[in-house]
């Protein structure tokens, strides 16, 4: 008589693998590690030397604890055109002299009360970092999403290309100035 | 002779040979993305939505600090909290959570550590700033205030 070889019987493999898929299904959380990504400044000094910027170079963005934007001195109701005056006084380029000499010394000022909501916070850190990225992704001939991927991953040669070809002669400049205290 | 026709034998069947190894592509996808909530977070969290996102390649180099009002109001109140891990801190304590953030990474990767903020809608920017200003003390200036993708708007 010959021996049976031994099985694993596998009729209820799929049972089991669906059992744990539920589990994974209802337990899962995928992980969101995207949103806007800022440089702080280093701690202040105390004896640091004040350096005058010229108040043409600074575009001033300022927004109070009741939610309402001021941007550059005039009450600004609606956000649409805020990305392309951004980035028109960023690319000024010493044509408008009473707009930024060149982008190295552009600086966009951005100062937020301590009782400003976060979201509105955040659209308006969206739509200033939006004008950078338009203008970086300009430069460096991809679009705007294509270079913020390739920002994002560095290691990349090719991206690393992009990423120096987009951001020459353009740094960043965003100051986010600390709150001030008038609402809470 | 005469002749039988055979009946047509098709087959009606789906074939199920292929279904376990369906189901575990399924299950591994899950078991890869899957990160299993060590915490519970103890504060609201309406995440504001933005368009231009960057995405943080190294997840062992996130930490996540969560911020809003606490969803316990009877017992915590109802202004914003900060919480780390699993307890609430005040702003002051944030130095001394990055240096323990921090002995946890590998001495050379401690530089780009990146602080994670998981801040509600409602939260307001002061406890924000506070919190910046003490993770610049603490030099974890890299920060990622994460958000969900809102679909650019059409020009």
């Amino acid at each position: 008589m010959p021996r049976s070889t031994p099985e694993i019987p596998n009729a209820s493999m799929a049972d089991i693998a669906f059992l744990m898929l539920i589990f994974f299904l209802v337990t899962t959380t995928i992980a969101n590690d995207r949103g806007l990504s800022i440089q702080l400044p280093p701690p202040p000094e105390k004896d640091v030397e004040i350096v005058k910027i010229q108040e043409h170079n600074m575009f001033k963005i300022q927004v109070n604890s009741s939610d309402a934007l001021l941007v550059e001195g005039t009450p600004m109701a609606d956000v649409a055109g805020l990305k392309d005056d951004i980035k028109v006084f960023i690319t000024n380029r010493g044509r408008d002299p009473l707009s930024s000499e060149s982008p190295e010394k552009a600086i966009v000022s951005y100062k937020a009360d301590r009782g400003t909501t976060y979201r509105r916070f955040i659209q308006i850190l969206d739509i200033i970092q939006g004008a950078y990225y338009d203008i970086y992704a300009e430069q460096a001939g991809v679009t705007n999403k294509k270079f913020r991927e390739a920002a994002s991953d560095l290691a990349d040669p090719v991206n690393r290309q992009i990423y120096d070809k987009g951001r020459a002669g353009i740094p960043m400049q965003i100051s986010i100035a600390e709150p001030t205290k008038i609402g809470n | 002779m005469a002749k039988f026709k055979k009946k047509a034998q098709v087959k009606q069947d789906i074939p199920t040979a292929s279904m376990p190894d369906v189901v575990f592509m399924l299950l591994f996808f899950f078991m890869v993305t899957t990160e299993l909530r060590v915490t519970a977070i103890e504060v609201q969290q309406r995440i504001p939505e933005a368009t231009q996102l960057r995405k943080l390649m190294r997840k062992s180099l996130v930490m996540n600090l969560y911020i809003g009002e606490p969803r316990k109001t009877a017992q915590f109140g109802k202004e914003a909290k900060i919480q780390a891990d699993d307890v609430f801190i005040e702003p002051k304590d944030i130095i001394l959570w990055v240096s323990r953030q921090k002995d946890l990474l590998a001495e050379n990767e401690r530089d780009q550590l990146t602080v994670a903020l998981k801040v509600d809608n409602e939260a307001k920017r002061g406890i924000i700033a506070d919190v910046e200003s003490e993770l610049r003390k603490a030099n974890a200036r890299k920060i990622l205030y994460t958000t969900l993708s809102k679909k650019e708007e059409i020009k």
